[in-house]
């Protein structure tokens, strides 16, 4: 039952935000509210998940193989929490005011639409299903990406469309192909049956496929083109959640799939992935470094970071991937602040070109110690959670025989501590180019950003406890006999 | 008949990608749909065809070993709602794109800035 509340809950808010009269406080409020019940549902289950094990549930009652099953491991539970974590902020920032075009037509509704089908796909414990996940989340992000009728955002809207849709062909393909010799689509029974089914060539092309479409969707080299692109366009808030939340349902289905169907870590798949995160992570930072707008800088460096999170899958150890859990978790929030913040700009200086910006902290030194926690986490400068995840990682990649991994992971962090500081530079500490002193932005316009602030904050106090709890997710997943148990039941 | 299928999949393939190395919107997306209806045809075909048998038996029938499997079918249908939803809304924004650029080459897109 408390599984299936993550999905049903922005469901009946969607259908509720619909039919309420279109005034903008109410809609506003019973966004929020949903989401909050959201986040209220994820912690709950997240507990249970720590303190009783994977939780099952089997819609319709239909027994595992053959029906479809919503799972949660430590890995989903925590993810489902950041969806909470992350819409309630979202929801949030739009007290502060949202184009009332927009909010016409059904912004509010839309977020909760893409809030299921994230929830949905971290939840969902079958691979069809997953597939139905990601089409939901789409075609919900397409809408907000294209409800605005700029130039800029249209033509970045088809781009991202057309590559998504890519991507869905792909993953289409790999199901039917991985259909065809399994018989099966529940992700535990594949676990248990693809080792006897299994031929080398089908073994390799599904591998391929998975990965190009995952890849597509998490924005890895050489396929993340669309991500720059198009990330800078929507306003802030949309722009958060985006950052925040969809490229990581790239990398979690690439986690989740990847462990469960090919769990030899000899397989040729996690060489190719291991050069493609590495690649990632430097292409990306250096594309951060080429950039003077605030928000492609962030798209750049979303980018740059994604790498950081499926090396740990490519390297295959407990140490590794449970680093890149914790990474996953701080990125989410990290990024999702940024770009609220570059929201703050947009808003007051009407530009988040970062030469013209400056002079904040002069003039709003609270707003820029706020800025400073998500910018120098990212940046990874201790103790914040950026420099714990990433020593995790650099740690993890030192264990194994891939230690020059542990190398560019350094220089990528050197990287980003360069483009973060000149993001802090140009945005906060140089003086104005302007003379006009901006006003100060609304106390409601900083509160999730406070929020998230205070939560990077938190992640970074409690990281011991956090980093023992995603080394067991990883455990999970490396070693996914607990999962196949708790969904089939029995041996 | 597996053989006619695998021959259909792969020409749609070929072509919807062929069709979205094209510099045209409209081009881009007939073979983003025929990509999808290739899938389609490929899920058909690699779960095996079975030719004229229910998808369904008796209760309390045993199922023999030649009735034909429904969920390559459900699946089909589901990607086929999912997919012309999504074609439509292609259409609408391509649409929209193309009223703005003036234009349905792609290179009028502009990947950057304004």
């Amino acid at each position: 039952m408390l599984l299936v509340l993550p999905i049903v809950v922005p469901l009946a808010t969607a259908i509720a935000l619909q039919f309420l009269p279109r005034r903008p406080g109410l809609l506003r409020g019973v966004a929020f509210a949903g989401a909050l019940v959201i986040l209220g549902a994820a912690v709950v289950l997240f507990a249970r998940v720590l303190s009783e094990g994977i939780q099952v549930t089997r819609i319709g009652s239909w027994p595992a193989p053959f029906g479809i099953t919503l799972v949660a491991d430590l890995f989903s539970a925590l993810l489902v929490m950041m969806v909470g974590i992350i819409g309630t902020a979202v929801t949030g920032s739009s007290f502060s005011g949202v184009d009332p075009r927009r909010e016409a037509l059904g912004y509010h509704a839309l977020i909760h639409l893409l809030l299921m089908g994230v929830s949905g796909a971290f939840l969902t414990g079958d691979i069809f299903n997953l597939y139905v996940w990601f089409e939901v989340t789409l075609i919900s992000s397409f809408v907000l990406m294209s409800l605005h009728r700029t130039r800029a955002q249209l033509h970045a809207a088809f781009i991202y469309v057309a590559l998504n849709l890519l991507a869905s062909a792909f993953l289409l393909t790999a199901i039917g192909l991985l259909y065809g010799q399994a018989g099966t689509l529940n992700l535990a029974d594949l676990a248990r049956t693809w080792p006897e089914r299994r031929t080398p060539a089908l073994d390799a092309a599904l591998s391929m496929l998975f990965l190009t479409a995952f890849g597509i969707k998490a924005g890895l080299f050489p396929l993340f083109f669309w991500l720059p692109a198009s990330y800078h366009t929507p306003p802030a808030a949309v722009g958060a959640l985006f950052a925040g939340l969809l490229t990581k349902v790239g990398v979690y289905a690439m986690i989740r799939v990847f462990t469960l169907l090919f769990p030899d870590p000899a397989n040729s798949v996690y060489s190719v992935l291991l050069v493609l995160s590495t690649l990632t992570m430097v292409v990306g930072l250096i594309g951060a470094l080429a950039q003077r707008d605030m928000r492609r800088v962030l798209s750049f460096n979303l980018v740059g970071h994604i790498g950081f999170t499926t090396v740990g899958l490519a390297l295959w150890t407990p140490a590794a991937l449970g680093a890149s859990i914790l990474y996953i978790l701080h990125h989410m929030l990290v990024i999702a602040t940024l770009f609220l913040v570059a929201g703050v700009f947009l808003r007051q200086r009407r530009t988040s070109d970062l030469p013209s910006l400056g002079g904040m902290y002069r003039t709003h030194p609270r707003v820029a110690l706020l800025g400073m926690v998500p910018v120098f986490s990212l940046a990874g400068v201790p103790p914040l959670s950026g420099f714990i995840a990433k020593l995790g990682i650099v740690a993890g990649a030192l264990e194994g025989p891939h230690y020059w991994v542990g190398g560019v992971a350094l220089v990528v962090g050197l990287l980003t501590l360069l483009s973060m500081a000149r993001v802090w530079d140009e945005a906060f500490w140089k003086p104005s180019p302007t003379e006009s002193a901006a006003a100060a932005p609304s106390p409601v316009m900083l509160a999730p950003i406070a929020a998230l602030a205070a939560l990077t904050l938190a992640l970074s106090v409690a990281a011991g406890p956090v980093f023992e709890v995603s080394r067991r997710a990883a455990e999970q997943l490396l070693h996914p006999s607990e999962y196949v148990r708790a969904v089939l039941g029995g041996d | 008949m597996e053989l006619v299928l695998a021959i259909v999949a792969g020409s749609l393939y070929a072509c919807g990608l062929y069709l979205m190395l094209r510099r045209r919107l409209a081009q881009l997306i007939i073979g983003l749909s025929l990509l999808a209806n290739g899938s389609n045809i490929l899920i058909f075909a690699a779960a095996g065809v079975t030719r004229g048998q229910p998808p369904i038996t008796e209760p309390g029938a045993v199922a023999t070993a030649s009735f034909a499997d429904p969920v390559p079918q459900s699946l089909i249908l589901t990607s086929i709602v999912i997919g012309f939803g999504v074609l439509a809304f292609t259409l609408v924004l391509a649409h929209r794109v193309r009223a703005s650029a003036g234009s349905d080459d792609i290179d009028a897109i502009r990947m950057d800035g304004d």
